[in-house]
């Protein structure tokens, strides 16, 4: 984390189990306040399960989790309401805040005006992202959590999500915490970044300088990268 | 044709109380997963608890309203002590509810006695198109159908009831957005008690209830609720009625020992048809 940014987010040598399995051992990882940081690495290397975790869905065996603020998670896949309205979806991300009204959200996504009649579950996967992105909004967070942004989505429409993330961290200073196995769109557009390979931080540090790394580049980035 | 007009009168009666608890196991189960065993229970406390008020003075209406509202009570009671600890496996809240359910023989026998009990309801006929009825008949059809529209509304255009529905819908995605999804099990188990309770209160009148009813009322109710595959309501409802009438037909044109049996026995068609859609299980 850079120096003098206040972290929003602390996570101090974090272990989870399920069972016998363990799926994070010993997991350190920090946010600072606007800051945007990823989190990348493989299936099943645990970065939904760490998300999981600071999000208050899985308990951990150890560790300890430190969070100044709320935190609103885009879940892997989605997962919108697909019979309710987009609409409703919109005003249930709001459960924990009193204020629900939907105007910030069709601010930054003009085009889900037009489609808040629609069913959640007849939208294109573009838009119920746009929709799962501003589900989470309504919950005002300081720290919003995006689980696989690019997950099944055309280049074009993650390049459009991407840039309202940038464009959301740096007009409202939002944290945002990126978890991505496209490691390519992750450090491109997040200033620092956590490997995570089976359930432990591998690498972190600066994107450039993650790009630059070769293991980074062998397991990730295809081999050399290029801007 | 006038016969065959009286015994669906009485059909979609009964089948609207069906209805109202097979509302009651759907809701339960959307929200839990657990198929609750009591729910059969709520009906008979309902009845007894009216049978009571009426019994201290309160006036038809009251007491019938007052005694759905313990049940929602009982119900969110039963909700606390089935689902216990966030967590809990489903099963394990099912073993819980049958035991429940044994239990509330005990307690009904304990306060009323075993013999069975009924009130008057509405009295008197009303014809319709030619047809007499009694009055009890249009008014169980009539608060089922305003039941069902409320829920409706209430499930469709609230917040809390949005919520109820979200937790239906995606458990994990629900608690993403902070909703408690074990307290909103404990309000569905409520909901369930209430609509239970109504069932009964209407029911009674009608067909006396006594402490082990609950288990006709509950096959009833769930081979209905397996009309919509235990989560769609308006298809539970359908099945409530087209189990009355059934059953109506059954009692008037043969014998009215053989209504249960094809409750169960449309309940276990309905089980094998599903499971054949589903296919044979893969290795």
């Amino acid at each position: 984390m850079p120096e003098g940014s206040e972290p929003l987010l602390e996570v101090h040598d974090l272990v989870v189990r399920y069972g016998a399995a363990t799926a994070l051992d010993g997991v350190d990882l920090a946010v600072g306040r606007a800051e945007m940081v990823a989190l990348v690495g493989p299936n099943g290397a645990g970065k939904t399960t760490l998300l999981d975790t600071v999000s208050g869905l899985v308990a951990p065996a150890a560790g300890r989790i430190e969070l100044r603020g709320r935190l609103a998670q885009v879940p892997e896949g989605r997962r919108l309401f697909p019979e309710m309205t987009v609409e409703d979806n919109l005003r249930l991300g709001a459960w924990r805040v009193r204020d629900r009204r939907v105007g910030p959200v069709y601010e930054l996504f003009p085009h889900l005006v037009e489609l808040r009649r629609r069913k959640a579950g007849s939208l294109s996967c573009g838009e119920q992202q746009m929709v799962a992105v501003g589900r989470a909004l309504m919950g005002q967070p300081d720290l919003l959590a995006v689980d696989e942004l690019s997950l099944g989505l055309a280049p074009q429409i993650v390049d459009t999500l991407a840039e309202h993330l940038q464009d959301l961290n740096r007009r409202s200073g939002m944290a945002i915490l990126l978890v991505e196995q496209n490691a390519r769109l992750a450090l491109d557009i997040c200033s620092r970044a956590y490997v995570i390979e089976a359930g432990r931080i591998a690498l972190s540090g600066p994107s450039e300088q993650l790009r630059s790394s070769p293991e980074v580049q062998a397991a990730y980035l295809g081999g050399a990268y290029e801007e | 044709m006038t016969l065959f007009l009286q015994y669906l009168a009485a059909g979609i009666a009964s089948g609207s109380t069906f209805a109202l608890v097979a509302t009651g196991f759907v809701v339960i189960y959307r929200v839990t997963g657990v198929i609750n065993f009591a729910q059969g229970v709520f009906a008979v406390l309902g009845g007894f608890l009216a049978y009571s008020l009426l019994h201290a003075g309160v006036a038809h209406g009251l007491a019938e309203g007052v005694a759905v509202l313990i049940t929602a009570a009982i119900g969110l009671v039963v909700g606390l002590v089935a689902l216990g600890r966030r967590g809990t496996p489903p099963l394990a809240s099912l073993i819980v509810t049958l035991g429940l359910a044994i239990f509330s023989y005990a307690v009904v026998i304990t306060v009323w006695g075993d013999l069975p009990i009924s009130y008057d309801g509405l009295s008197g006929l009303l014809a319709i198109g030619g047809v007499s009825m009694q009055r009890q008949y249009v008014l169980i059809v009539g608060a089922a159908v305003v039941t069902f529209l409320a829920l409706a509304l209430f499930f469709g255009r609230t917040y809390l009831g949005m919520a109820l529905t979200a937790c239906s819908s995606d458990q994990r995605a629900a608690r993403l957005m902070g909703i408690d999804v074990w307290r909103m099990g404990l309000l569905a188990f409520a909901v369930g008690g209430a609509l239970g309770g109504l069932a009964g209160v209407l029911l009674t009148p009608l067909q006396p209830v006594q402490f082990d009813s609950d288990v006709g009322i509950a096959v009833n109710g769930f081979a209905a609720a397996i009309f919509g595959g235990l989560v769609r309501p308006v298809t539970a409802f359908a099945g409530g009625l087209v189990l009355g009438v059934a059953e109506a037909m059954v009692a008037g044109y043969y014998r009215s020992s053989y209504e249960t049996a094809i409750a169960l026995a449309v309940m276990l068609a309905l089980m094998l048809w599903q499971a054949s859609r589903r296919g044979p299980t893969e290795e």
